[in-house]
């Protein structure tokens, strides 16, 4: 061991204090600093995508509309799902969690190439900057798919589409850097004894994913330079009219698109499986096959675009073809919430903020991925397409899954980061407020969107008698806007106000527990000895501590 | 640690290759793109074969792709788990062309062209 909580005193090194001013923030190449630098900027993000959203629902109310003009609506939309897509959730868990704790559950001192790591998170912000200039020249209309030939047609489309795709191409960079980095990582710095099978279920999920992220990110990259071409010089590639091909457009972007959908939910499961595992105290059931469901999403993912395009003028044989690989892609996810399920069953279940986050995310996700199924079926996709059924299960997927397995991961990380601990009643409070208001919000674009409501019209005044449901909606996002606002604030004021975290105060397992909270400069005075990362039964807890430690009468593994 | 190990850095020294090898490939590769513009000015209509010109072209493209991964690239060298990654992603490539392509053939023959009147007339309305 090298830092337990018994020797940890009141004020110590730690990469919080080690170095002082911004630049040693801005410019640093600690791993640690930089997951905190990628959870500022995305959570900030997250902010004004939800406002964005909130001006979304509000908007929809009544069936005139609200306040917003029908371009400012179209506005609104590309708005929030480009920002929430790309700026927040492909990069949440694994740029935020996984900067920060992939090389502590290693054991590791750093990443494998830290001044890469400090280029991606700089090639974020440069995205960022040239989304805000979008903003600034015009704005975007194009719903966050950038879909031909609308958005290559200047005289229809806003000027802000060039900045926005531009973009996008520099933060696929830095999705693809991380993605390296973290492959690189886990093949050449896992300590001595750390075999593949020995590694915490998260560490799959991230390598899983930075499959993905080097494998498909490429493919965005040339499609979106493509369409800059095509808008600036004219070069007819995707548009009809100069002889393109639109549908062609869609397959070069599904073919990153869908797999990016799981760049976003699985390393959110692997948080999930952490979560789980961690607060019900009982060893993960069926390890190997949660191991190797990831690498199978990964693998399926990249089969299956064609979904997204049954309606579009595909070939009914491709239709048939990718019909049958998205239903297959069923059979890993529901290894995995199975696996949870036997998990939990019989375990000492502790009902603390994180694992409120973690069973959330179990029925979001059944429910999402369910309903997977009805837009994988080519005989309901096609009524279903365009609707708010569509709407409602990619929110339940990407916000409900994803986001909510994000912020499980937030709180159960955030002693470790912080060092401090959150108020855990407010924390619950907050995390039953998302959990209902987030159903509130979406169960009921499930009901319109399988009863005719389109998604993206600014008015309904045709269709009144979708109000009801665009009221419960508006409601269900007004209560996950407060438990939002309450997270913000006890996690804000425990950075300042909250009490010392012990090392270890869930009872976990993995490395990252075993170093104090939060982590010293280099983490690991010496390496780690690595043991079964699942067997929970050598800790016990430390009243005085008010965390768990090591039992006396159990040897450390290599002892 | 991992990273700091002395004996972890002596793994990652590659394989050296002479620098008269590397010339003489360089030589090799500069022949096969003469050989590309050579094949280029033959019309091969002649022979009943008209597409022998791009299958030549892209034959020695492959040719040539093979020889920069095999020695400028020291996959020739390396373990074969990195050749076989390398396989792998441009199987990958060729997954996700061959079914681009069999689809776009499918739809080709419905797909209205863009100069004609009905698409014309569509898009000045909507511009209008």
């Amino acid at each position: 061991m090298t830092t337990t909580s018994t020797t940890t005193p009141q004020v110590f090194d730690n990469y919080l204090n080690h170095t002082k001013g911004i630049r040693s923030w801005l410019f640093t190449l600690d791993h640690k600093r930089i997951g905190v630098m990628y959870l500022i900027c995305v959570l900030s993000a997250f902010l004004l995508a939800g406002i964005f959203a909130m001006m979304i629902r509000f908007q929809l109310l009544t069936p005139e509309g609200t306040f917003m003009t029908q371009d400012q609506y179209n506005q609104a939309f590309t708005v929030h799902g480009a920002i929430m897509v790309f700026l927040v959730i492909i990069p949440a868990v694994p740029a935020a969690l996984g900067n920060f704790v992939l090389p502590i559950m290693l054991g590791a001192k750093d990443v494998a190439f830290p001044k890469l790591n400090l280029f991606s998170w700089w090639l974020w912000v440069f995205g960022l900057i040239f989304f805000l200039i979008a903003l600034g020249v015009g704005g975007i209309d194009t719903g966050w798919t950038f879909y031909t030939p609308y958005s290559i047609d200047k005289a229809s489309s806003m000027g802000g589409v060039i900045p926005a795709l531009i973009g996008t191409f520099i933060l696929g960079f830095s999705s693809i850097f991380t993605g390296m980095n973290f492959i690189v990582t886990i093949h050449r710095l896992r300590p001595k004894g750390m075999t593949w099978f020995r590694m915490p279920l998260f560490l799959w999920a991230t390598y899983a994913t930075a499959i993905i992220q080097v494998l498909a990110t490429p493919v965005i990259g040339i499609t979106l330079l493509l369409l800059v071409i095509e808008r600036t010089v004219g070069i007819g590639i995707f548009d009809p009219a100069m002889g393109g091909d639109p549908v062609l457009y869609q397959h070069f972007f599904w073919f990153y698109s869908h797999p990016a959908v799981y760049i976003m939910i699985l390393p959110a499961m692997g948080v999930v499986s952490e979560l789980i595992a961690v607060h019900s105290h009982r060893h993960i059931f069926g390890y190997k096959f949660i191991a190797y469901s990831s690498i199978a999403i990964a693998m399926f993912g990249f089969l299956v675009w064609g979904h997204h395009m049954f309606t579009s003028g595909q070939s009914p044989l491709m239709n048939v073809i990718f019909s049958i690989i998205t239903f297959s892609v069923s059979i890993p996810s529901a290894v995995k919430i199975f696996n949870w399920l036997a998990t939990l069953y019989k375990g000492s279940i502790s009902l603390n903020t994180p694992m409120i986050y973690g069973l959330s995310f179990i029925f979001i996700f059944s429910i999402g991925g369910l309903t997977g199924l009805h837009l994988a079926t080519l005989a309901t996709d096609v009524h279903l397409h365009d609707s708010y059924f569509v709407v409602a299960h990619f929110h339940y997927v990407m916000m409900g899954s994803a986001l909510i397995g994000f912020l499980g991961g937030i709180h159960h990380w955030w002693p470790k980061m912080i060092g401090k601990m959150y108020n855990e009643n407010w924390g619950r409070i907050s995390a039953i407020l998302v959990f209902i208001g987030f159903n509130v919000a979406f169960f009921s674009q499930f009901m319109m969107g399988s009863k005719g409501m389109p998604r993206r019209y600014a008015t309904y005044t045709e269709m009144p008698e979708f109000q009801i449901y665009h009221i419960w909606s508006t409601a269900g996002s007004t209560i996950l806007a407060l438990g939002f606002v309450i997270c913000a604030v006890y996690l804000l004021h425990s950075v300042f106000k909250g009490k010392r975290a012990p090392a270890n105060p869930w009872g976990g397992r993995s490395l990252e527990w075993q170093c104090s909270s939060p982590p010293p400069w280099d983490n690991f005075a010496e390496q780690p000895e690595v043991g079964d990362c699942y067997d929970f039964s050598v800790l016990e807890w430390n009243e005085t501590e008010q965390g768990y430690d090591w039992r006396k009468d159990v040897a450390h593994p290599g002892e | 640690m991992p990273h700091t190990d002395s004996t972890h850095h002596d793994d990652q020294i590659g394989h050296i290759v002479p620098v008269k090898f590397l010339v003489l490939i360089c030589a090799l590769l500069l022949f096969l793109t003469a050989v590309t513009v050579w094949v280029s000015r033959y019309d091969f209509t002649e022979i009943n074969i008209a597409e022998m010109g791009i299958i030549t072209a892209l034959f020695v493209a492959t040719v040539k792709a093979t020889i920069v991964g095999l020695y400028f690239m020291h996959l020739r060298w390396d373990r074969p788990f990195i050749g076989f990654i390398f396989v792998g992603s441009i199987l990958f490539v060729v997954l996700f062309i061959c079914i681009a392509l069999t689809d776009s053939l499918a739809y080709q023959p419905t797909i209205i062209k863009g100069d004609t009147p009905k698409v014309t007339e569509a898009m000045d309305l909507l511009k209008h």
